[in-house]
């Protein structure tokens, strides 16, 4: 098996226009009963303060503490649950697809969501987090990924992460968009153990409520790209999978999956008039990681291109 | 004397119009203990702005149309459609308030 398995083009254009990833069960459950174990994972029912076992997993388990800015291949021990996991040919093919062979690490974190009778022992809202975007304002064209690691099955009631596909392109501020309770189309993750998500950092999520009598878990490592994200996965196929077709009048648009019907599908939630400039920013980020500066899907920027005088 | 609470529904719409369709939603009750929480509803409580309308919600806001800064023609962020309705209820009677006024 090769060390590394890396993306498809059209794996590539679907996190293009959504803005995530997910491999399912891709973890073998070996790893992710070890990877419990060194956080110190107990059953629900021996935690009785949320603060404390917080504090213990935070100080005496595996998980190691990386300054920002490590480089990935040396943030963990290589005999860790982490290192392993990624270090597995399909994880380490998507992270190089997405961030390249020399990304460096932002940050790490193991969430933990309790169930409701710690919130209310430690006098805290049981309450599910408002939808925010991580970090801050970032307009960058260039993109982090925060892969999302579920060590064991997440049911609905557990609350898994909640996000809303095609937001990774709005320039928002962090949990300015706290007031939008729901969007159509989000969607929760609900998983077998050993699932990952990888997020592009723009994506709109936020952990549900924990209603389980079970504790849930989620690490997540922000990681950064040190290079232009150019023409990374594996892009045999690329000029294949690209179809020029006409627009609007077209009597026969087809069922093959191209890179132009991926980029040009629109979300529940699009506004009528900016999922147009939706299409026109995934455009821009393919232009971005084909590094071909003109290509263009339903002539969204060649029409608007196309100038000949001063404005 | 009446003790009259404010439920506020806010909801984005696809276009300005108010008759277009909803995209996404919030709810909070001010005159019950009810909480509606992110991710508590994957479709929403109304269709379209006119069909809240319809149901007695009062319309107190709607946001405005901007013009374009040059240079930020396609950049996106926040929902651009948003619309806030109310509804008082009299906690006293447990009845819409709102539906009163109407009569």
């Amino acid at each position: 098996m090769p060390s590394s398995i890396r993306l498809s083009t059209l794996q590539m254009a679907h996190f293009a226009a959504r803005g995530f990833l997910r491999l399912d069960e891709v973890v073998p459950d070996t790893i992710n009963q070890r990877f419990l174990a060194d956080v110190g994972h107990v059953p629900a029912t021996e935690v009785d303060s949320l603060w404390k076992h917080y504090g213990r997993i935070m100080h005496s388990s595996a998980i190691p503490l990386v300054d920002p800015g490590t480089p990935l291949a040396t943030a963990y021990p290589p005999d860790s649950a982490v290192a392993e996991i990624l270090g597995l040919p399909q994880v380490q093919g998507a992270i190089e697809s997405l961030v390249g062979t020399h990304s460096v690490v932002d940050h790490h974190f193991l969430h933990i969501t309790f169930p409701g009778r710690l919130y209310a022992a430690a006098g805290q809202p049981h309450v599910a987090q408002a939808t925010h975007q991580d970090s801050t304002i970032d307009p960058r064209r260039a993109f982090d990924m925060q892969m999302m690691y579920f060590p064991h099955d997440v049911t609905r009631d557990m609350g898994g992460t909640r996000f809303v596909p095609g937001t990774h392109l709005r320039v928002v501020s962090e949990a300015a968009i706290a007031r939008y309770q729901n969007v159509k189309g989000q969607q929760h993750m609900v998983c077998k153990a050993g699932t990952l998500l990888f997020l592009h950092h723009g994506l709109w999520h936020g952990g549900g409520r924990n209603d389980s009598d079970r504790l849930r878990y989620m690490f997540k490592i922000r990681m950064c790209p040190t290079a232009p994200q150019t023409l990374l996965w594996d892009t045999h196929d690329l000029e294949a999978r690209s179809e020029t077709r006409p627009i609007f009048w077209n009597s026969n648009p087809g069922n093959t999956e191209t890179i132009e019907s991926v980029l040009m599908t629109p979300e529940p939630w699009f506004e009528a008039d900016t999922g147009r400039l939706e299409f026109v920013n995934r455009i821009r980020l393919w232009r971005y990681l084909t590094g071909n500066k003109t290509w263009d899907a339903d002539y969204w920027l060649t029409r608007i291109e196309n100038e000949y005088g001063n404005p | 004397m009446p003790n009259i609470r404010q439920n506020v529904l806010v909801l984005y719409l696809e276009t300005s119009a108010l008759d277009s369709r909803t995209i996404a939603w919030s709810i909070y009750e001010g005159a019950s203990n009810a909480r509606h929480d992110a991710g508590d509803a994957d479709s929403p409580p109304y269709e379209t702005g006119l069909a809240a309308l319809r149901d007695g919600w009062r319309l107190i806001q709607a946001s405005q149309l901007q013009q374009h800064t040059a240079g930020d023609e396609f950049r996106v962020g926040y929902l651009k459609y948003e619309f806030f309705f109310e509804q008082l209820v009299d906690t006293d009677q447990s009845l819409p308030a709102a539906r009163d006024i109407r009569e």
